[in-house]
């Protein structure tokens, strides 16, 4: 028999819809796995049981002629979309045993769409991070390891680092992320598998732990691009409790999926060949736009003058946004309260927050506060803001002459644990080439193109025009067809 | 501009984190090491650039004048409110006393 583990959400669909298996046995699979991987770290919190029940339905639902369009589908949830009544940590102390009274708009789309949950999947605390160091659930490893013989263990990118590693190592055939300056696509670009952000406000940010909300967007990380299209049609849509959400029809992604780009122009930003890069990821990029070539595009130089800009910006905007979104937790409503012997109510914020959050996030919290305070808001915060303008200024202009870019996802393989971590400014540059999307709220995607000499997956990055989600996947998938890319990490867990 | 450790505690004290004096020394040199990298923003000419306010063209909705149209949001909840509050107690938040 097959290993269903092995099928991707679109496989196990067209399967179970046809009778070739039914809904529990991928579910019973997938929950094995999940158990078996504990060494891997990916998980938070495991729902077997959800992932069972679902299952269940989803084959009387079978039974019954009324299936619905991910029956049988079971996924992982990153751990800052809200559950009811499964704790919902956003990896931190903080949230520790905060056990949300309702549900995410996201992950209640696709559970009404059909699918089961695995678990909970680790992540960096509070989605800051590149690496999975930071939550204080530990570590996640990737499942890919170097072929030099050695073995470190290496970083599974991040902040949706649990959401890459469970993927690739066959722990659930897809799963929800969220991307604020590259948390979707650098963690799939690690570990060889795809994912997308879509256009800003596509899905809603209600019941997802806020990070940096003028950035923060949901989107799906899977196998391969079809399954990007099909978890994303059942993740968007509008949703009257988001300010931000769009009021716009999701189109049929799958059904439009076309790798046929001719009279399509691919824009190569020249700011983002960087000076002293691995040449590798330079060669990588070359073979990519000759792919897309190769599928009808036309190739065509553009410029993103304010490229170099993108990540102080950003470093700017999101500890912002995260200092004031972060005041929420003051040990007073949910969450962790540290009430010292005779502490009034200020010492009691000052311990709860001092105990509740890590250093990174701290840090992160330091720097938006200061950016925020009297005196330097308009030198660094204001001045931010004019230059995002800028940012999202050149794209326009660059879209003016093109219908996607393409470029590298990140600026290196995966690094192994620890490598980074002394260092935040190193770390913070691996974001490079992900940050400016963000910025300029755009659809982009990571799709697997090659491996590198150390036996690691690299990732090219495709960034599209406002809700241009179909003209990112399509040209995800020329790319995915030419560069035929099926390597998967050997199983040592 | 550099910040000093003196800087450090008074951001800390906006923030309500408590910080010792070896995290305040520790982090007055990672804080400078960041705010130093992005201050290169200052060399940008923002001559009459307005700053970006919503990345994405939209406006903002009013909901309709009804009360607790949606179930999830509206009144009526206080049990689930409380269900994670760290102290609550005869159907409020609980905090330690405020009177000097």
């Amino acid at each position: 028999m097959t290993d269903l583990t092995n099928l991707t959400v679109a496989a196990i669909r067209d399967g179970h819809r046809a009778g070739d298996f039914s809904a529990v046995e991928v579910a019973e699979a997938f929950n094995a796995n999940v158990a078996g991987a504990k060494a891997l770290n990916a998980f938070i919190v495991e729902t077997p049981e959800h992932a069972l029940a679902a299952a269940k339905q989803a084959d009387a639902d079978r039974s019954a002629g009324t299936l619905k369009p991910l029956s049988g589908v079971p996924i992982g949830m990153k751990d800052l979309f809200a559950t009811n009544g499964v704790q919902t940590t956003a990896a931190s102390h903080m949230l520790e045993g905060f056990v949300p009274r309702y549900e995410s708009t996201v992950s209640q789309k696709l559970w009404d769409a059909g699918c089961g949950m695995l678990g909970k999947l680790n992540l960096d605390q509070f989605a800051m991070g590149s690496s999975n160091e930071t939550s204080y659930f530990g570590n996640v490893i990737s499942p890919w390891k170097r072929n030099d013989g050695g073995n470190a263990a290496l970083a599974p990118g991040g902040s949706s680092g649990g959401s890459s590693s469970a993927i690739a190592a066959r722990l659930c055939p897809a799963a929800t992320g969220t991307d604020t300056g590259g948390s979707i696509r650098q963690p799939a670009a690690f570990v060889g598998i795809s994912g997308i952000k879509p256009t800003y406000g596509r899905c809603s940010r209600w019941g997802i732990v806020a990070f940096a909300s003028s950035l923060d967007q949901a989107g799906p990380m899977a196998r391969d691009v079809r399954d990007c299209a099909i978890m994303l049609e059942n993740m968007a849509g509008f949703d009257p409790k988001d300010a931000t959400s769009l009021n716009m029809a999701v189109p049929n992604w799958e059904a439009a999926l076309s790798s046929d780009l001719k009279g399509k122009r691919v824009g190569i930003p020249k700011e983002y060949r960087l000076e002293g890069i691995d040449p590798e990821i330079d060669a990588m990029w070359d073979a990519g736009i000759a792919m897309l070539k190769d599928a009808g595009a036309e190739v065509v130089e553009i410029s993103l003058p304010h490229t170099k800009y993108a990540l102080p910006t950003y470093y700017i905007i999101a500890p912002a946004e995260a200092s004031s979104n972060l005041a929420r937790y003051d040990g007073v409503r949910y969450g962790l309260r540290d009430l010292p012997d005779g502490a009034g109510l200020q010492d009691m914020y000052a311990a709860t927050r001092a105990d509740g959050f890590g250093p990174e996030v701290k840090r992160r919290i330091m720097i938006g506060t200061y950016v925020l305070s009297a005196g330097f808001y308009d030198a660094y915060y204001t001045q931010a803001q004019k230059v995002r303008t800028l940012i999202a200024r050149d794209f326009e202009a660059a879209f003016g002459v093109c219908d996607v870019i393409l470029a590298p996802t990140a600026p290196s393989a995966a690094f192994g644990l620890g490598e980074k971590m002394a260092d935040p400014l190193a770390m913070y540059l691996n974001d490079v080439f992900a940050v400016p999307a963000s910025l300029a709220g755009l659809p982009a995607m990571s799709v697997p193109a090659a491996l590198n000499r150390e036996g690691l997956p690299l990732g090219l990055q495709i960034i599209g025009k406002a809700f241009d989600e179909q003209g990112v996947l399509n040209a995800g998938l020329a790319i995915e067809e030419r560069a035929g890319f099926n390597a998967r990490a050997e199983k040592w867990w | 501009m550099a910040i000093d450790q003196a800087t450090v505690r008074k951001i800390a004290s906006l923030a309500r984190i408590a910080i010792s004096d070896a995290e305040a020394a520790a982090m007055e040199g990672e804080l400078n090491g960041i705010l130093g990298w992005v201050e290169q923003l200052g060399e940008v000419d923002v001559t009459g650039v307005e700053p970006m306010t919503a990345v994405i063209p939209n406006s903002l909705r009013l909901r309709d004048d009804v009360i607790d149209a949606d179930p999830l949001t509206g009144g009526n909840r206080r049990d689930d409110v409380l269900a994670n509050a760290p102290a609550a107690q005869h159907g409020f938040f609980g905090v330690p006393k405020v009177i000097e």
